[in-house]
């Protein structure tokens, strides 16, 4: 076959691995169905990528030599990065997944700038308009992409504070790199070539990706990390355009689109716009005062005895995971103590809400993990007319989610759907101190007479339980 | 503007919209899956990672491509191998339930 032949089917294969990945996508929407998108979508990546291999290897060289350092680079790159990257895979922990795929992020966009700046570095004039404005397009989306996902995966795995840091002048810091960015890139469109110009807008992203998630809360990291995969899409089909390739425009535009609608409905779930979110923090005086309403009552403290008992004679329970048992990593100590109730004849249930834990559907995955049996776990909208007839329902380091004043106006939670664990007969909180959740409001349900706090981290709450109900 | 200009920016173009209408209604459990996936997908960077190993004759663009290429590799492996272990976790559930429910049955 002569190159023209190679060149053409290799095009087809890289047409087939995009069709791959969009109805992969597609799949992906259903749970039935996810699985095998999953698998889809990774054998079409396998084809582009061995098509590319091939068309390599019969590429005409200038000097019809083969660049043997540059096969070289290919083979140690893709064993050390495969490597690195299956391994990690499959060893994580469920509970520090999504860190991890903040991380294959990071090293996606750094891969998508790396290839704009080798292109740019390797420029002896100024190129077409269009090229330019993709390259340098490709080094800020990229850069900003791959420093704030490792800032979001180190917040997320406790390398750095969750909670949000506010450095002193940090928004002007943040909007002088936004400005200096900005500047540097309308220079460089300009028809400028400086290689100068083209680091200092390097730098700027890079710091600007760090001061951009520093000021985020933790909770709000998986909207951030959605966001900045939607940015590594992006930075992908600027790549494409960069070396006019139509397979990485096709699935960098399609990770970009759809990771902005994915992004979006994270933020529905959560009631929070991405706007609000990235301007970092709650609050920051909309109203977080006229919460009010009962927030100041009495607090009714109870011993793991008391609520031992009241659970193994319940009929009901319904149990409420959130956050808390997500950092806990209380996922196994809750079946234990639910298996141990069924045992004795309680019928025992999970409430999850749509963004419970750490990511949305997280807690899913956690539960899954610990063994939890599928029938039991009932999303929000399934459960919450079952609260009614629940005889206890024990929230395990859920907070915001679980706050009637979401029902009323005037609150910073108002609106966001929550779970109806009020309406239960009795009500045990595990929650290690009157701390607030990410709204950085009090919780009404904590001062419910009909509430009691266990005062305890989520794992040994949940341990003194389970030893209380053994004992009985 | 060229041909390839033109024919590049109507793929760029209608792949967005693609990418708008593949999401649905999504339920909030598959969240987390499908942004893995997708983050999955864009590691087909490393096809432009390989173009500019192989191009590279100089020291400095063969560090950056060597590292584009690792880079992007983590991002593929990594990336469907752990969308793969979440995904494993919703389709066994309901299999490992039944037993359980017979029993009680």
């Amino acid at each position: 076959m002569d190159f023209n032949t190679v060149s053409d089917l290799v095009h087809l294969a890289w047409l087939a691995g995009a069709a791959c990945f969009v109805i992969g996508l597609m799949r992906m929407n259903s749970p039935a169905t996810a699985r095998n998108g999953n698998l889809l979508s990774a054998g079409g990546m396998a084809v582009a990528i061995a098509a590319t291999a091939i068309l390599l290897l019969v590429q005409p060289t200038a000097d019809g030599s083969v660049n043997g350092t540059g096969w070289a680079i290919v083979v140690v790159g893709i064993l050390v990065g495969g490597g690195a990257g299956l391994y990690s895979a499959r060893t994580v922990k469920m509970t520090a997944m999504p860190q991890l795929v903040s991380l294959f992020n990071a090293v996606g966009g750094g891969a998508a700038a790396l290839i704009a700046i080798d292109d740019y570095l390797g420029l002896k004039a100024v190129p077409d308009p269009q090229i330019n404005v993709a390259t340098v397009l490709d080094i800020v989306i990229g850069s900003i992409t791959f420093s704030g996902s490792l800032i979001a995966s180190g917040k997320l795995q406790g390398l750095i504070a969750g909670k949000p840091i506010m450095i002193p002048g940090g928004r002007i810091v943040t909007a002088a790199l936004a400005v200096i960015t900005v500047l540097g890139t309308v220079f460089l469109w300009g028809g400028n070539l400086s290689v100068p110009v083209m680091l200092i807008i390097l730098a700027a992203a890079l710091i600007f990706g760090v001061t951009m998630v520093l000021p985020i809360g933790g909770a709000d990291m998986p909207v951030v990390i959605s966001l900045l995969n939607s940015f590594t899409g992006t930075a992908v089909a600027m790549a494409g355009f960069v070396l006019g390739n139509d397979v990485l425009i096709i699935a960098g535009a399609l990770v970009g689109a759809s990771g902005a609608i994915l992004t979006k409905l994270m933020a529905d779930a959560m009631n929070r716009s991405v706007l609000n979110i990235m301007i970092g923090g709650f609050g920051g005086g909309e109203g977080t005062q006229t919460a009010g309403g009962g927030a100041s009552g009495a607090v009714r403290a109870i011993g793991a005895d008391d609520v031992a008992i009241q659970l193994a004679y319940a009929q009901h329970v319904i149990v409420v995971p959130g956050y808390g048992l997500a950092v806990a990593q209380a996922q196994h100590a809750v079946r234990e103590l639910a298996e141990l109730l069924e045992e004795r004849g309680v019928d025992v249930k999970y409430a999850i809400h749509p963004v419970a834990g750490r990511m949305p559907g997280h807690m899913n995955v956690l539960l899954a993990e610990a063994n939890v049996p599928y029938p039991q776990l009932r999303e929000m909208d399934d459960i919450n007319p079952e609260f009614e007839r629940c005889d206890v329902a024990l929230v395990v380091g859920a907070n915001d989610v679980t706050n009637p004043a979401a029902r009323r106006p005037g609150s910073p939670v108002s609106g966001m759907p929550i779970l109806d664990v009020d309406k239960a007969h009795s009500i045990v909180v595990i929650k290690r101190s009157m701390g607030r959740g990410y709204a950085g409001i009090d919780n009404e349900l904590y001062t419910n007479p009909k509430t009691g706090m266990l005062f305890a981290d989520a794992k040994d709450g949940l341990a003194a339980l389970t030893a209380a109900v053994k004992a009985l | 503007m060229s041909p390839e200009l033109l024919s590049a920016l109507t793929v760029f173009v209608l792949a967005i919209l693609v990418g708008f209408a593949v999401i649905s209604k999504v339920p909030a459990t598959l969240h987390t899956p499908l942004m893995s996936g997708a983050n999955s997908i864009h590691g087909i960077v490393l096809v432009g990672s390989m173009f500019i190993a192989i191009e590279a004759t100089d020291l400095p663009s063969q560090l950056l491509s060597l590292i584009a290429v690792a880079f992007a590799t983590m991002n593929v492996v990594g990336g469907y191998v752990v969308t793969d272990r979440m995904l494993q976790m919703f389709k066994k559930k309901p299999v490992a339930a039944k037993p359980a429910e017979q029993a009680e049955g």
